[in-house]
């Protein structure tokens, strides 16, 4: 049970969301907007997370599209991941999401709600890192148009108030050559221990992890090395080891030595899965 | 569009296998326990309350969801069927003629779940299978009776 009351409402259009959010905040109450709601129950329920006005976006048909226009895929934050792997868009994105939690879980779980995440993980962001995403983003100043990078990447997050809308993703970066490769503790559904997404985009390899330091990331650095094609594909790995961006995880799913060596094989795998150095 | 207040309750319509029930909600409730206790719909169990072990499994719009994961509020003008709405349907004779049962806690879970996942996929193969019932967990029986379960289904109905 979720002990402590809040007024619930829901939006069905981006200024009335916004509305309700800033009279919130105006009478000083504790304001959340809610999209597939499965992280904020659970927390909640445990006493991490707290409301007094819950705001569900999940009506509003912006945050709902899911299609092609203009040579653009969007998907709306409120879209499911088991719509985004029904829809049959972008392969490395069903990949992904279709390892988030569990099936039942991810009719409820939204593409928005598992970027904005408290958890560390938020695979999502992955594949659409790699592809140069960008997203539209609501907020104070009406819409603004953000590559995603300079939002999820490492710990940044979207500003308070702000509201994910759409994400969008060039048509030509969606069919590219792509593996996803993720190592749990136990068994398939759970967190990583790693998890790395990797493409090939105009010879170059560009790879995004999650589940190694306290967000997900894509570092340019790694890259470099990763392509360097003057050195061995070991002596890259090694390399690249030692530029990733923080300080490699330690928790009960696995410690930072053993969360480097399966990095290693992650890394060593997917350059096999995509050929490269061949 | 305001559906609640602060520390207020209100009288929210549910669609539930069928009908109308009215409920009286707070907004934090979930659905799990408004089922339960407010209507007696006692088949989706209570374990985790975190939407790991789909004992608490219902349908929504005819798509399996964790009862405990959504808030009651939130599934007004939704369809919700639960395991009470699924009696003597072929996936319940079909776990019962498979033995896929022992204390029976996580059965009315999995068989909403498993009649979802025939009627989404009539000719759903072995990795569609592993995908949906990954949602469910059962700690006594074998997971072997109830694959047979719903491939006894998915038999009967492709004939
Ligand atoms: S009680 Fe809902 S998933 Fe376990
Ligand atoms: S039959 Fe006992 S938990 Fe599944």
């Amino acid at each position: 049970m979720i002990a402590f009351d809040f007024e619930y409402y829901e939006a069905t259009t981006l200024k009335e969301a916004k509305e309700l959010y800033e009279k919130a905040q105006a009478m000083d109450k504790k304001v959340m907007y809610y999209n597939g709601g499965t992280e904020f129950i659970t927390f909640a329920r445990k006493g991490k997370a707290y409301a007094e006005v819950v705001i569900n976006i999940k009506n509003i048909p912006d945050c709902n599209l899911l299609e092609v226009r203009d040579g653009t895929l969007l998907i709306g934050a409120s879209v499911t991941l088991n719509a985004i792997v029904n829809a049959g868009f972008y392969p490395l994105l069903e990949d992904v999401v279709k390892r988030i939690a569990d099936h039942t879980s991810r009719n409820k779980i939204t593409i928005g709600g598992n970027l904005n995440s408290q958890l560390m993980y938020k695979e999502a962001i992955l594949p659409l890192l790699l592809a140069d995403a960008k997203l539209e983003i609501f907020g104070e100043e009406g819409i603004r148009y953000v590559p995603v990078q300079e939002v999820f990447n490492k710990k940044r997050t979207l500003k308070q108030g702000e509201l994910l809308v759409t994400i969008q993703v060039a048509t030509e970066n969606l069919q590219l050559p792509s593996t996803f490769i993720k190592r749990t503790k136990m068994s398939k559904v759970g967190y990583p221990v790693v998890s790395a997404a990797a493409i090939i985009k105009e010879e170059q390899f560009r790879i995004a992890f999650s589940g190694v330091c306290a967000s997900p990331f894509r570092s340019a650095a790694i890259e470099k090395i990763l392509n360097a094609s003057d050195l061995q594909i070991d002596q890259r790995i090694e390399k690249a080891l030692r530029e990733i961006p923080g300080k490699i995880v330690e928790d009960v799913n696995g410690s930072s030595a053993y969360r480097q060596f399966l990095l290693t094989q992650v890394m060593e795998d997917m350059y096999r899965g995509l050929e490269v150095g061949k | 569009m305001k559906l609640s207040n602060g520390k207020g309750k209100m009288v929210a319509p549910l669609l539930i296998n069928g009908e109308i029930h009215d409920v009286i909600v707070r907004s934090a409730d979930t659905l799990l326990p408004i089922l339960r206790e407010q209507l007696g719909l006692t088949g989706a169990k209570q374990a985790c309350q975190n939407g790991d072990c789909g004992a608490c499994t219902v349908l929504i719009n005819n798509q399996p969801s964790h009862a405990c994961l959504s808030l009651a509020i939130e599934t007004v003008n939704q369809s919700i069927t639960t395991i009470e709405g699924l009696s003597n349907s072929p996936m319940q004779e079909a776990f019962v003629n498979n033995w896929a049962i022992q204390c029976g806690y996580c059965t009315p879970g999995f068989i909403v779940n498993s009649h979802a996942l025939v009627t989404n996929h009539p000719n759903a193969d072995d990795n569609i299978i592993e995908e949906w019932l990954q949602s469910n967990i059962c700690r006594c029986t074998g997971y072997e009776e109830i694959k047979m379960a719903v491939k006894s289904v998915l038999k009967t109905s492709s004939e």
